[in-house]
């Protein structure tokens, strides 16, 4: 390890964030970098676990993470990101977005702060891209089959990565204008800059990997074809279908998807064209968020820089205690307050809210009736019920009103009808133990499979698909 | 069912299921008597037999109480006796000398007519005359019951010698002995027994399945006058098992034996090896019907004799043949001269040493002798007599001999030896007959002219450069993973010590891991417990050698200059360049040839097994090519080949050339890249390899030191050579677990077990090796290696240019399994902490459901389906909880706060915490306010005897013995100076600041009958205590319990190698010892098979986590159950694996104030948890249909193999031998008590008289003979005291004890405060054990005659964990004096070696001479010795320690005051001597300080002397 007492000799210091006045100003990243001294003493935290709950009970990618924090405060950098690519094909990505589902079950974070992981490991890639350690790498030996990688987020990026990485000649097909799905286009700017994405997939186009955007799979180009030119096929959709609020006054203009919202500025940073008809923007306008998680923070974040004059945040869920509680002990992943940085920027959070209805004059949005609940817990215990608790209705002022309550499943996808591919309760795809749908040779990674999770849950499922994918092929060679 | 099997032949169990009498130990009382001049007489006939009383402490009896387990007595023919008898049988004797005598059990049969007509055959055949017969007239009645079944029918007959001389005549006798052996064997086949005792012109052997004293009751010989003889060799026998027999009693032939031969395997292989070879003008064609030379199916000690027999008949005398067979320690550390080094080097060629601890008498019956091994780990005591007789025995006082009789009273020493020789009238002594010996023939010059040096001393090794581009590939060729280079490697090239871990062995047995394993990892490290010690192979290096030889010549019975030719390694691990010299020699005599170890890649088992085939006919001709040096190489193969497994190559190739005969001659070298561990280097060397290459390892280091991925900036050069020192160092560890001194001895010994091979390949590939539960075969194997294989040249091109993670030391996700997973471990502590049973269970399924991925032996095991219970009618969980126990953890290697966590919860539930082995706060002996206690229900005694006072002893219910521990069997600890803090010094009686050392073995059990000892001393001092003895699984452990059991245990703990522990050496962790299942299976079994079951309590330990692990281990016998690991789960731990850093972050395993902090277990979980464990128990025992835990227990019929799992590894396994069951009528489980003889303790006898003393602390004074039987002498009074006055017990001198006599052992053990023992005469060993501040003074015999200051007062290890009180003897003492001792006070007038060994504190004073390697792990204390002979400095082992003048005055007060006081006390001429002349004496004396004791004072006297500043100040 590292150094044995470094958990007693350093306490944990994060960069911290740009200045909330400076950084409203502009969509540029947020968070600041440790410097290199800092970031060594924060991986001599690292206490090299016998059983290391961050590797083994928290990182879903199974990043082993003492043996990069060693090899960092050895100052081997290279060493480092070896260890740290043979588990996470984007650390970029990780390292930057991730919610550090790691941290909350380090061990030291029992008694004290947990070590710094993500920023230790975004440090690793930015490294490894400084001093030219990440090279293409194309495979020593192309193998002569083909597989088709449809949708191209963190799943379909991971699955043809590794893939390729094993000699398959990889295609990713995606109906977007460029490459990185939901994180090019859901995720702000401010949290993760584009360029990284277009790095990576740079990267990934010297290794060999060929990317066909703007292309419908199903639509433009049908499954025979596909079946003709590969001998497997990844579905990595996403599961983008957005929770709808069914309220009266839900047809007033100004109430929009969350989704809707962020690619839109997403694509606009991007240059992309718009109809400018379509513009959803928070200009001057008082914005009411509605969902109180990550796709809710974003649209706060992005609301304040497009100039928002008021923005507030309501959740239907009691707020969450300010630390880790008894329902979520060590070393579970613990339900707690989370404030982000957009939060900083100037937010109003309200808890226990339920929206009843919206009001508006010519058929724009105004105002929002809401009422507080409570959760209560039935005598024989189980999931807590919500009451309304009632005469506590009020109106909240908002002209633009942001849904952002969460997503259902992959939606409508026509491939996956054409083929009839069997769907499971709750909207995903069904698969076996290789995340093979019921048609052979066809796979499926990612959100389109387990619903709507975190970018690194998807970037797991995608390494496993490809596993899959790999031993089907070796067993089975052509669909 | 099973069909029945037989279970018993001629009385004897035969191996069944676990249980298997190969396994047997046994040691004893030994000793000899002689008249010097060579008269024979009645006396010593009769002698020999009071003797043998008066040592019948040392033997064993049976079941049926009456049985002995072997005794007998070695005389000179009794010609005056035969000659009357021959003369009534109408036989016509001729001269004494002339004629031969056989003694002879013969069948109570008619089949002993063919033996005779046999024996008559055979004798003509030869050339001499059948004389007669004689029926020996016996008395069977006296006999035990299981004596009597196996009485033979004991005969003599009398063989005339023609015109044979005497040696001539003996020699032929021989070749008539193995001739009439092995023809009756093959005539009456195995049912039948025949033995022949001994058959000899000049000795006869007298023995028999009896108790010391029977052996003139039941042969009525000897109360004959007419008997007579001018020597008897005697022995008094115990065995562990209840089933010896009338042959292996001793004496045989030649020799009596008190010991073990650690090194058998090895010996009878190497002696196998050279049968081709022998050759000798004495024997002549003669030579072949003396093979094989060792007698199949013969005890160690029989063994022994046979080798002894060949070397003695082949011309050479008896003591130069036995210091062949037991040389002593002639290594550079040892002070002897160049001709007598000159001497055990020539013969070291010749013959590997019989290794372990030994006193061996022998006799030819023209000279009598004995011998001490190199360690001395026996006693040996002789009086010589002013009227020249000798007494020789295991203790002093075994005959009574008036005071101005005697001579000199002596004791061997280590090595030694001591002859009588009768003709010449005289006794001989060791530097006499050595410096005879080495002078015999120019040895010296015979090896400095001929001796070939291959690995210069001086020489740096050179760098290896690695090749960097196919190094990974390599690398993975032979399995190397990330931890192999990191957690292995790496520590030992940075620090040349193996890397040490903590907490336990939770991966799946190699024969259950989805990864591809070496073969090494199938076999496990045997270990010596109780049988015989381990060595320290650290402190006592210098009995210790790694010295390996290449050519040695097979002809043992001639000697020539020639055989001096051989290559010489210090150490067995070559270099590249070592290698390429040996590859490139082109001498005369040595020449290389190169054997590639590879198979098909991909191949099939067959394929494998086709090119072990080549491999060995391949060895054969280059053998029969005149190569003597065959290198086994797997370097450089070529794409498309696998290498062998190593160590299968080195198997085969050894055991072929082996049975070939072949062997002797020849260097197997290895040179391989699949060994890098120490215990890969062990199994090469262990199976046969002479010398190894570990290429791929020299490789892997120079690349990290390159990289600089070392942790400290050192060459490559530097760090290969760190590597071997690291190496050497392992392997020394491994042969001293096992007692073994030398690698000579160890190479092809074999000392492990198989655990996951099945029979084919063991017996094909591993002769000799046990294999218990079957496993996988040659097709696995090439399986393995072919995964191997393809990760290096597979298809599969992985994105990472790096190893896999391994997983084995550390959880990883993609590495090996561990049952601690992330998952359980939070399972566990989530139920515990909140009371959620529901948890629980999810938990209790994590670990019990092993149908689908496999752990443990008991994971394969079902339940059969029984006829239900309702659960309420099962016993409820509160009795349940009672036989729970939680695991010895010492305060110092856990958190006061987690220590008392679980006293406390255990204490509550009825169950038993356990101190563990660093004494006890005795704050913790008052109960809390509350109601709660802190105080440990078991207090351990461990080797280091820390904190074990009487105060202790007394507060408890249990005393547990620690023999081993399952993390580090055979091994000693440390609790490094700056661990131990004021509050862990203050309890364990020690200097805080000050190292402490437990020593490998207890330095009181050398033997089994030393823990028969032991465990009557505990009893004496808390005889309302049950002593425990806790043991580690291995193979033969239940035999090794037997003889426990039968040295009166109370209860015996069975704990599986898994277990956990604050600090070991990694290959420890998981290569030594076994599952408990195996180990607890066949202690039940051959308990219950020896009837001893019903006396003794079974509990076991060892990764024990949930109720259904409890139900298994009832099955299979336990009574009780013990967890450790999981209690400390339970209250916080998260298996850090960092115990040894004292960086607990959850405050379970440090000392750290800031962290123990962080501590937030509580009783409450614990008891939660214990009560899901009951609960679930009771569930199962529920399903089953048992109502009570009593009607489980030994129940193994209701487990049988889970057929629905399918692993591949997993389909030869075979549990049939862990389930069987004796079908014996007898008890399963305990039911009754030990007796432990108590009642005939001297204390009580005495207790009524200090009774008022105790009462009201008025002095009382008193007298009282004293015999070498009364053993313990004092300690029961010494309990009383303690019990009622605690620690600082009464006012000095309140009870006032004089003895006289012989002492036995222990005498004054656990003496207290108040207590002064005065002893006249004389004491054996162990006197002061555990002094806990009371007074003993020995001096001698009124009226001796002979100078007190060179002759020998007192035995063995005195003083052994003493903690306070006082020691004065006037005279010599033996080996190790004031071992261990940390605070008590003794002046002595002589030591032997090892004196003040470990100590920590107090005082000593030594008047005289002491043995080599004084102070060795001395860390504490001061020693002042007296050095007239200006050499002490020569034996003083200066690691430690720092030698002075007397120079300041408080030093030279304190050294005149102790003197004084000795002066006053005894009497010492000496001391007044010195004394009277102080100023001119002074000078003479030395102060031994101990350097890190030095450092710890001036602190504490800076610290002492700035308070005193600030009193002055502020005052």
């Amino acid at each position: 390890m590292g150094k044995l007492t470094g958990f007693m000799d350093y306490e944990r210091r994060d960069p911290g964030y740009r200045p909330v006045t400076e950084r409203v100003k502009d969509f540029n990243p947020v968070e600041l970098r440790n410097e290199a001294k800092v970031l060594k003493e924060q991986a001599a935290r690292c206490m090299d676990c016998g059983t290391p709950f961050c590797h083994g009970e928290g990182c879903p990618l199974e990043n082993v993470i003492p043996e990069w924090n060693e090899h960092v405060y050895q100052g081997r950098w290279k060493e480092a990101l070896d260890i740290l690519l043979s588990t996470d094909n984007f650390p970029e990505f990780t390292g930057r977005i991730c919610p550090a589902v790691c941290e909350g079950s380090c061990v030291l974070g029992i008694n004290k702060e947990p070590v710094a992981i993500r920023q230790i490991e975004l440090e690793i890639i930015e490294k490894g891209f400084e001093l030219g350690y990440v090279q293409p790498r194309p495979p020593a030996k192309r193998l002569d089959q083909r597989v088709a990688v449809i949708g191209s987020g963190p799943a379909g990026l991971v699955v043809a990565d590794t893939l390729n990485h094993m000699g398959y000649g990889v295609v990713v097909y995606d109906a977007a204008e460029k490459p990185g799905g939901i994180l090019r286009y859901g995720i702000p700017e401010f949290k993760l800059a584009k360029w990284v994405i277009d790095r990576r997939v740079r990267l990934m186009e010297l290794e060999g990997v060929v990317f066909e955007n703007q292309v419908r799979v199903g639509e433009d180009i049908s499954y025979h074809y596909l079946k003709n030119r590969f001998d497997a096929i990844c579905l990595s959709g996403g599961a983008r279908e957005p929770r709808d609020l069914k309220v009266p006054g839900r047809d007033l203009k100004g109430i929009h998807l969350a989704m809707d919202f962020l690619i839109q500025q997403n694509r606009r940073l991007g240059r992309e064209t718009i109809d400018p008809a379509l513009d959803i923007l928070a200009t001057g306008k008082k914005v009411l968020v509605i969902g109180g998680g990550d796709t809710g923070a974003d649209c706060v974040g992005t609301s304040i820089r497009q100039g928002a004059t008021e923005v507030t945040q309501i959740e239907i869920l009691p707020e969450p205690p300010p630390a880790r509680s008894s329902a979520t002990p060590w070393p579970m992943w613990p339900t707690m307050l989370r404030v982000s940085s957009s939060h900083k920027e100037g937010c109003q959070r309200r808890w226990s809210m339920a929206t009843k209805e919206f009001t508006g004059g010519n058929g724009i949005v105004k105002s929002v009736k809401v009422i507080e609940v409570e959760w209560v817990t039935p005598p024989g215990g189980g999931r807590p019920v919500m009451n309304e608790k009632a005469g506590t209705e009020f109106m909240i002022e908002a002209d633009l009103v942001l849904l952002a309550m969460g997503f259902s499943g992959p939606g409508k996808n026509k491939l996956v009808d054409d083929l009839g591919i069997q769907t499971v309760p709750g909207g995903g795809i069904g698969r076996d133990s290789r995340n093979m749908t019921n048609i052979p040779g066809v796979f499926v990674a990612g959100d389109m499979a387990h619903g709507a999770s975190l970018v690194v849950r998807a970037m797991k499922d995608g390494r496993r698909a490809s596993e899959g994918i790999d031993a089907w092929l070796k067993e089975h060679g052509h669909p | 069912m099973k069909t029945k099997v037989e279970q018993f032949r001629n009385g004897m169990p035969v191996a069944q299921g676990l249980y298997d009498p190969a396994n047997e130990h046994d040691s004893c009382g030994v000793g000899f008597l002689a008249n010097i001049d060579g008269t024979p007489s009645h006396r010593i006939v009769s002698d020999s037999i009071e003797v043998l009383k008066n040592l019948l402490h040392r033997g064993a009896v049976g079941g049926d109480l009456s049985t002995g387990d072997g005794a007998g007595v070695l005389l000179q023919i009794p010609d005056k006796l035969f000659r009357k008898e021959a003369a009534g049988l109408k036989i016509t004797l001729p001269k004494a000398g002339e004629y031969g005598v056989g003694m002879l059990f013969m069948p109570q049969s008619d089949a002993r007519e063919v033996c005779r007509q046999a024996i008559e055959s055979v004798i003509r055949e030869e050339g001499l005359k059948c004389f007669g017969w004689r029926e020996v007239p016996t008395d069977g009645s006296i006999l035990g019951e299981q004596a009597r079944k196996e009485q033979p029918f004991v005969m003599q007959v009398f063989v005339g010698g023609g015109n044979l001389a005497a040696g001539a005549l003996d020699r032929k006798l021989y070749v008539i002995r193995k001739q009439c052996q092995r023809r009756i064997d093959e005539r009456l086949g195995p049912n039948h027994r025949f033995y022949i005792p001994s058959f000899s012109s000049r000795t006869i052997v007298y023995k028999g399945l009896l108790m010391g004293g029977q052996v003139s009751g039941f042969y009525k010989d000897f109360n004959d006058p007419e008997m007579e003889s001018a020597v008897a060799v005697i022995h008094q026998r115990y065995s562990t098992n209840t089933f010896p027999s009338w042959e292996l009693s001793q004496p045989f032939r030649f020799l009596a034996h008190n010991g073990e031969i650690n090194t058998l395997r090895g010996n009878i292989n190497q002696m196998k090896s050279r049968e081709n070879g022998l050759a000798s003008p004495l024997f002549g064609s003669d030579i072949s019907k003396l093979i094989p030379v060792i007698d199949p199916g013969g005890s160690d000690s029989a063994c022994l004799d046979n080798a002894l027999e060949l070397l003695v008949a082949g011309g050479r005398s008896i003591p130069h043949s036995m210091m062949m067979l037991i040389p002593e320690a002639w290594g550079t550390k040892y002070p002897i001269g160049p001709d007598q080094k000159g001497f055990f080097e020539y013969h070291a060629g010749l013959m590997e040493p019989w290794d372990g601890p030994a006193t061996v008498a022998f006799t030819d019956g023209a000279v009598v002798g004995t011998l001490l091994d190199r360690n001395g780990l026996r006693p040996a005591r002789y009086t010589i007599t002013k009227d020249n007789f000798i007494v020789m025995a295991s203790e002093a006082g075994v005959l009574d001999i008036p005071a101005e009789r005697v001579l000199e009273k002596g004791a061997l020493r280590p090595g030694q030896m001591l002859l009588v020789d009768l003709q010449r009238k005289r006794v001989i002594k060791d530097k006499e007959i050595k410096s005879q010996m080495s002078r015999r023939q120019p040895y010296r010059r015979w090896v400095d002219e001929n001796r070939i040096t291959i690995q210069g001393l001086f020489e740096a090794m050179a760098p290896v450069i690695p090749e960097a581009e196919t190094l990974l590939q390599r690398q993975r060729l032979f399995g190397y993973t990330r931890e192999d280079i990191q957690v292995v490697l790496e520590p030992m090239a940075s620090k040349a010590h193996e890397a040490v871990g903590s907490m336990g062995a939770d991966t799946p047995l190699a024969v259950f891991s989805e990864k591809p394993q070496l073969l090494f990892s199938y076999f496990k490290q045997l270990f010596a417990q109780i049988t015989n010690p381990p060595i320290d192979p650290i402190r006592e290096e210098l009995v210790m050698s790694l010295m390996t030889f290449i050519g040695n010549p097979s002809n043992i019975l001639t000697e020539l200059p020639q055989y001096a030719r051989l290559i010489k390694l210090r150490h067995p691990f070559l270099s590249n360049e070592d290698l390429e010299q040996i590859r490139s020699l082109s001498l005369k005599d040595f020449s290389a040839g190169t054997l590639t170890i590879g198979f098909p890649a991909g191949g099939s088992g067959d394929d494998l097994n086709q090119s072990l085939e080549r491999l060995c006919s391949r060895a054969d001709e280059l053998v029969m090519d005149g190569k003597n040096l065959l290198i086994l190489s797997d370097r450089g193969l070529p794409e498309g080949v696998s290498p062998i497994p190593v160590l299968l190559a080195v198997a085969a190739v050894n055991r072929h050339l082996v049975s070939r005969g072949r062997r002797t001659g020849v260097g197997l070298i290895v040179e391989t890249g699949e060994a890098r561990e120490v215990m890969h280097m062990a199994l090469l060397l262990g199976y046969g390899a002479t010398a190894l290459n570990p290429y791929m390892a020299f490789e892997t280091i120079a690349d990290m030191a390159i990289k600089k991925e070392l942790s400290v900036e050192i060459g490559s050069a530097r760090a290969m050579e760190n590597y071997v020192g690291a190496l050497c160092e392992g392997l020394r560890k491994i042969m001293s677990k096992m007692g073994i001194s030398t690698l000579r001895s160890y190479r092809s010994a074999q000392v492990f077990e198989a655990v996951g091979l099945n029979q084919t390949v063991v017996d094909r590939l591993f002769t000799g090796t046990a294999s218990r539960v079957g496993g996988i075969g040659l097709a696995e194997i090439a399986a393995e290696a072919n995964a191997r294989y393809l990760e290096a040249f597979g298809p599969a091109v992985d994105a990472t240019p790096i190893l896999s993670s391994g997983g084995q030391y550390r959880f990883r996700r993609d590495g090996e399994r561990h049952l601690w997973s992330p998952e359980a471990i939070a399972a566990l502590q989530q139920a515990s902490r909140g009371g959620d049973a529901k948890r629980y269970k999810e938990y209790a399924k994590l670990i019990n459901d092993q149908a689908e991925k496999q752990f443990t032996l008991r994971g394969m095991f079902r339940f059969k389906p029984g006829v239900a219970v309702p659960l309420d009618k099962v016993e409820p969980a509160v009795e349940i909880m009672k036989r729970f126990v939680t695991g010895a953890m010492s305060f110092g290697s856990i958190s006061r706060e987690a220590h008392e966590a679980m006293a406390i919860a255990m204490n509550r539930l009825g169950g038993k915490s356990n101190s563990g082995e660093g004494g006890e706060d005795p704050e913790r002996y008052k109960p809390l306010p509350n109601g709660d206690s802190r105080c440990s229900a078991i207090k351990q005694v461990a080797s280091g005897r820390f904190g074990v006072t009487a105060e202790y002893c007394v507060n408890c219910r249990e005393l547990q013995i620690k023999i081993a521990q399952g993390a580090k069997p055979g091994e000693g600890g440390q609790l490094p100076g700056h661990k131990v803090n004021d509050e862990i010094a203050r309890v364990r009686h020690s200097t805080p600041g000050v190292t402490l050392i437990s020593p490998p073995p207890h330095h009181d059990i050398y033997s089994i009958e030393d823990i028969k000892q032991l465990i009557y001393d505990l009893k004496n001092i808390n005889p309302e205590a049950r002593v425990s003895v806790k043991l580690v699984s291995e193979l033969g452990v239940g035999t090794i319990a037997a003889g426990v059991v039968k040295a009166h245990a109370d209860v015996v703990l069975i704990s599986g190698y898994d277990g956990g522990t604050g600090a070991s050496p990694l290959s420890s962790i998981k290569h030594a010892g076994a599952p408990w299942e195996l180990g607890l299976a066949e202690t039940q079994q051959t308990l219950v098979l020896n009837n001893l079951r019903g006396q003794v309590r079974l509990q076991t330990d060892g990764q024990i986590k949930t109720g259904r692990d409890v139900v298994v281990a009832a099955l299979l016998g336990a009574e009780e159950y013990g967890f450790a690991t999981t209690a400390l789960v339970v209250l916080g731990c998260v298996m850090m694996r960092k115990c040894h850093n004292n960086t607990c972050p959850v405050g379970v395993a440090t000392q750290d104030p800031k962290l123990r902090k962080l501590f937030a277990g509580r009783p409450e979980y614990l008891i939660n948890f214990f009560t899901f464990i009951a609960e679930e128990v009771r569930e199962i025992m529920a399903q089953l249909g048992f109502r009570t835990i009593d009607e489980m227990i030994g129940r193994s019929d209701c487990l049988e193999m889970n057929s629905a799992v399918t692993f591949w590894k997993a389909k030869g396994l075979d549990f049939s031998n862990i389930l069987y069951r004796p079908a014996v009528t007898g008890q399963v489980r305990c039911v009754g008590k030990q007796d432990h003889e108590l009642d005939s303790a001297l204390d009580l006898q005495l207790i009524p008289k200090v009774k008022s003393a105790l009462a009201t602390g008025k002095p009382v004074t008193l007298e009282q003979p004293i015999r070498n039987v009364n053993r313990t002498v004092g300690t029961m009074i010494a309990g009383l005291v303690a019990k009622q006055y605690g620690h600082a017990g009464l006012p000095e001198d309140t009870i006032t004890m004089t003895f006289k006599g012989s002492a036995g052992q222990s005498f004054g053990a656990w003496c207290a405060r108040g207590m002064t023992l005065i002893l006249e005469g004389e004491s054996n060993d162990y006197l002061g054990k555990g002094l806990s501040g009371g007074k003993i003074i020995v001096k001698p015999f009124a009226g001796a005659a002979y100078d007190p200051e060179i002759n020998v007062i007192a035995g063995n290890v005195l003083l052994y964990g003493a903690t306070c009180g006082e020691v004065y003897l006037n005279g010599a003492v033996g080996e190790r004096f004031a071992i261990r001792n940390s605070g008590a006070i003794a002046v002595v007038e002589g030591i032997g070696d090892h004196g003040c060994e470990y100590m920590t504190g107090g005082r000593v004073v030594i008047l005289g001479r002491t043995g080599v390697n004084f102070g060795a792990g001395m860390s504490g204390g001061l020693a002042y010795v007296y050095d007239e002979a200006r050499i002490f400095d020569a034996c003083c082992n200066l690691d430690m320690v720092d030698l002075e003048l007397v120079i300041s005055e408080r030093d030279k007060a304190e050294l005149r005051g102790l003197l004084e006081k000795h002066l006053r006390y005894t009497g010492s001429r000496k001391a007044k001597r010195i004394l009277e002349n102080w100023d001119d004496h002074l000078p003479y004396f030395i102060k031994v300080f101990p350097m890190e004791y030095r450092r710890v004072l001036g602190q504490m006297m800076r610290e002492d002397e700035a308070t005193e500043r600030a009193e002055v100040i502020h005052g």
